[in-house]
């Protein structure tokens, strides 16, 4: 038995696990971050795919990532830079260095660094870690060694035993915070129910990893626990990205609406899993169409919509531009269109795989003509599932396309999600026609209080009528281009937008309400933002975060917030377009900007940095 | 379908705003005849459009009707059609629309064998934006943005339809009144894609491009009306017929070189391979005579079907069928 060693408490800690493409990283990764939460810990994660699908072997550009950010209490992020870092490979080390928090403990494959790893990984000197100057604590596992001894006997071919290196790494990351070793086993058990033996494999190395720690104490000079200290409301919960909840969301929304949901996509980074979570649910009756392009997809939904689906379509930036002239179909012919932008890196094809908030301006006014389209942004992974929901809502109810804003980096990251019960979400009531309204209704007639034109799908005798992207009488439906009607229509069209935000809650802000700086934010970095006002109020400077969740139309009581503090940054992913579409909405307010484009989330550190220059 | 008895006004409304002696004109009451023959109740019709001067035919239905945007009403029907495959669907398009701007979709909703009846108006010219050569128009046309003559080769609809792996072609001149209307109903009838190419002429702008069968004696002359099962003759006193020689067709005249008509080639519509099928539509004037009718016409399971069908399929297998259930379909833990 091995001497006595320290445990400390730790509030919260972030593990980054890296390696090569097939090294297994994200499982890892996720496992740590279910277990942990099993635990009671809070969770946020965020995997770092490389670019390319099957980079070389060993290559820098074929690292992949995982960060996994556990708290005793709330966590708002998947964390700036980790406490932990698993390191499978030379490649990983050099780009993933860089993440690691100046006491972080690195954990490598010892068997992974020899001399032509070295040179994949573009080393020139012997000594990895004197060339990147590292004198951080190392622990060196021989754990490609030490898999292939333990799985010697069990028939297993050398790549599937080299395939559980993954769960040393994670056995021994579980040893080093007390985590429960037995949750890994029944994942994995559950995950490989129908291969037992690779099952088998990979529980018993897990256990390796875990014992070896034990056994070892991998030579680190204490371990750590992350106690469960949050009040979380009771419940079932599991982990979910943000794509899976905004799918979720959905699917939700059509049930609550009693409508079938239909899909018109076409495959995009980052957003085609929405389309694969999607078309896996025939059992709730979805329909999806994998389109011929991203024109079809969005035309296709608004055909579905006129025949009387929840329609949507899902895509990213470039797939937007394809996308305005049907969007705006909609808008014109006032049919009911969610429309998912899972934002990118751009212009152009930009960076694929990276996160922006560069869409606001072009989902806001991208379009031909006055042409006012709601729109809604997701906050977190989780919040996806009632930011689809409400866009669902508001279009249906509203009669009205709808964008949802996600980004690459809420899509991809995941926390825990207490399952939803639908009966506490407010019900969704389409504005149907009624047979009664047969004599006198025409298409555009409106409901006083909203401004809606009323819902007549095909099928329905006595409510036969044409509609169509040419501007349209207001009294008779019929096409007209009398100067008086198309300004009429103009002003009817932007008043129903508006009047959304009379059923929406005002905008609520949070943190010191005496606070001397407003931060301001929309859709993704709510944590960051989050986060970095929770450390600027224990530095003692008073601060306060507003962050939008509806951007068209702006919650009523916005003029009011952003005039009644001093000093105000409105910090987004972009060059200003939430500042500039504030300012145009706002008279006399002064913003200052924080602005970053980089593809990568904000670093909450940076944050605090900048906002402490304010005041 | 309902016992009703509809007529040909069941399915009007408003006044066309068309040229006088536009070939759109004759177009629409051939289909508003046809649509009261099948007798499908107007409130379950949808017609969709694009743009162009043919698109304007919705506002002249007492249907649902829907005038969209350039080219995409093909994708937009297909939506329709999926997420109500009760509708009838008539997609109303121009060659412009049709097979320029909107080709993607075109050949895509041939493809998937969605059950809508596409009706390309042919006037081979785009006359919505005064006179510009479509991809219909023959190569070294003339017109506005051709001063010179064009220096491209044209579409062939038929081509497009067939390398789409299209089921249903058939081909009517829009002031062929009767023929017009059979082959707007065997369309209706088809299940799945059906595409009817209709010779429309356009008086102000490409007057007359379809002379060639424009009057009945030119028709008579120029044009074979095909028939499944029936042998392939024309001309005025049915002397002519077409036999096959090698890889392709030639005409021939009863009588002539001891030929009669056991040796005429009999229309198989039907026929799941469409060589032949494709020769016919492809044959033009003067040597062959245009092909009108019904020129191909083979079933195949519907895009929409399919997609219920599979709903059906997994829904029976699967143990979750609300959103509560589908939620316990995931890894779970639990806080007290």
């Amino acid at each position: 038995m091995a001497e006595e060693m320290i445990v400390k408490e730790l509030d919260e800690v972030v593990v980054r696990f890296s390696g090569d493409s097939g090294d297994g990283m994200q499982l890892a990764g996720n496992m740590f971050s279910n277990i942990s939460a099993t635990e009671g810990n809070d969770i946020s994660t965020f995997p770092d795919y490389p670019a390319d699908i099957r980079a070389p072997q060993g290559s820098l550009t074929g690292v992949s990532g995982f960060q996994v950010h556990i708290g005793a209490g709330k966590v708002y992020t998947p964390g700036d830079k980790c406490d932990v870092l698993v390191a499978m490979n030379p490649a990983a080390l050099k780009t993933q260095y860089k993440f690691c928090k100046p006491q972080a403990v690195i954990i490598i494959d010892s068997d992974s660094f020899t001399k032509r790893d070295l040179e994949k990984a573009k080393f020139t000197l012997e000594n990895p870690f004197s060339e990147l100057g590292i004198k951080n604590e190392v622990v060196s596992a021989a754990i490609t060694t030490m898999c292939k001894e333990s799985l010697k006997d069990s028939g297993l071919d050398n790549k599937s035993i080299l395939r559980t290196k993954n769960m040393f790494a994670l056995g021994l990351v579980c040893w080093l915070f007390h985590r429960d070793v037995k949750v890994g086993e029944k994942i994995l058990r559950e995950k490989f129910a129908k291969k037992p033996e690779i099952a088998e494999a990979n529980v018993k190395v897990l256990y390796d990893g875990y014992h070896f720690g034990e056994n070892t104490h991998a030579s680190v000079s204490m371990s750590y626990t992350v106690p469960s200290k949050a009040q979380k409301e009771p419940g079932k919960y599991m982990d979910i990205n943000g794509n899976k909840a905004t799918a979720y969301g959905l699917m939700a929304a059509a049930e609550k609406a009693g409508l079938q949901l239909y899909l018109g996509s076409y495959p995009i980074t980052p957003a085609t899993d929405i389309l694969h979570e999607l078309a896996k649910h025939k059992s709730l009756g979805v329909k999806t169409v994998q389109c011929e392009d991203e024109i079809a997809g969005c035309a296709s939904a608004v055909g579905a919509s006129f025949a009387g689906a929840l329609a949507v379509t899902t895509t990213s930036g470039p797939g937007i531009c394809l996308k305005s002239e049907a969007m705006n179909l909609a808008v014109i012919t006032e049919l009911p269109l969610v429309i998912v932008d899972v934002q990118r890196g751009g212009p152009s094809t930009g960076l694929p795989t990276k996160s922006e908030q560069t869409d606001l301006l072009q989902v806001l006014f991208g379009r031909n003509g006055e042409s006012p389209m709601p729109v809604v942004a997701a906050s977190s992974p989780t919040d996806c599932f009632d930011a689809a929901y409400l866009a669902c809502k508001i279009a249906l109810e509203h009669m009205t396309p709808v964008v949802l804003l996600t980004d690459a980096y809420i899509a991809n990251g995941s926390a825990a999600w207490r399952l939803p019960d639908l009966n506490t979400y407010p019900s969704i009531c389409p504005p149907y026609v009624k047979p009664e309204m047969a004599d006198s209704w025409t298409p555009f007639q409106r409901d006083p209080q909203t401004g809606v034109r009323y819902w007549a799908t095909p099928g329905i005798p006595g409510f036969m009528h044409r509609i169509g992207g040419l501007e349209k009488s207001n009294e008779t439906g019929a096409i007209s281009t009398e100067p008086e009607n198309h300004f009429l229509m103009t002003k009817l069209r932007a008043e129903k937008v508006e009047k959304i935000a009379d059923s929406l809650p005002p905008l609520t802000v949070e943190g010191d309400p005496d606070a001397d700086l407003l931060i301001v934010g929309f859709g993704g970095t709510y944590g960051h933002l989050h986060s970095a006002m929770d450390q600027l109020n224990a530095m003692g400077k008073k601060t306060a975060l507003a962050h939008f969740r509806v951007i068209n139309p702006l919650p009523k009581n916005t003029a009011e917030v952003l005039r009644k503090y001093k000093t105000i940054v409105v910090a987004e992913q972009n060059m200003g377009q939430l500042a500039g579409y504030l300012r145009m909405k706002v008279e006399g307010i002064h913003l200052h900007q924080f602005n970053q484009v980089k593809g990568q989330p904000f670093v909450v550190k940076e944050l605090v940095e900048a906002f402490s220059q304010l005041f | 379908m309902s016992e009703t008895k509809y007529t040909a006004a069941d399915y009007k409304s408003g006044q066309p705003r068309w040229c006088p002696g536009c070939g759109d004109h004759a177009f629409l009451n051939s289909f508003h005849k046809a649509l009261a023959e099948l007798g499908v109740p107007p409130h379950e019709i949808a017609v969709i459009s694009g743009i162009g001067c043919s698109s304007r035919l919705p506002y002249y239905m007492n249907t649902y009707g829907m005038h969209t945007i350039h080219g995409r009403a093909a994708a937009i029907a297909t939506g329709a059609k999926v997420a109500n495959p009760n509708l009838t669907i008539w997609q109303i398009s121009g060659d412009g629309d049709g097979l320029a701007i909107g080709g993607n979709h075109f050949i895509h909703a041939i493809r998937r064998n969605v059950d809508i009846n596409i009706v390309l108006l042919n006037n081979r010219i785009y006359g919505l934006t005064k006179g510009q050569y479509s991809p219909t128009s023959a190569r070294g046309f003339v017109s506005k943005s051709s001063p010179y003559g064009t220096v491209e080769d044209p579409f062939r609809p038929a081509e497009l339809c067939f390398g789409a792996r299209g089921r249903f072609f058939a081909r009517c001149a829009a002031v062929d009144g009767g023929p017009s209307v059979e082959v707007l109903k065997a369309a209706a009838r088809h299940k799945g894609t059906s595409v009817v190419e209709v010779l429309q002429n356009c008086v102000i702008f490409n007057d007359g491009t379809h002379d060639a069968v424009a009057k009945k004696e030119d028709r008579e002359r120029n044009a074979i009306y095909l028939e499944h099962g029936k042998p392939m003759l024309f001309g005025p006193n049915k002397e002519f017929g077409l036999m096959q020689e090698g890889f392709g067709l030639k005409v021939v005249k009863l009588g002539e070189n001891g030929i009669t008509e056991k040796d005429i080639l009999v229309h198989d519509a039907h026929c799941e391979d469409h060589t032949l099928q494709l020769k016919l539509a492809l044959m033009e004037g003067p040597d062959f005579p245009i092909a009108l009718g019904v020129i191909r016409d083979v079933d195949a399971p519907t895009y929409e079907e399919a997609v219920e069908a599979q709903i059906e399929e997994v829904s029976a297998k699967k143990k979750y069928h609300t959103f509560a259930e589908l939620l316990e379909t995931n890894d779970t833990w639990e806080i007290k």
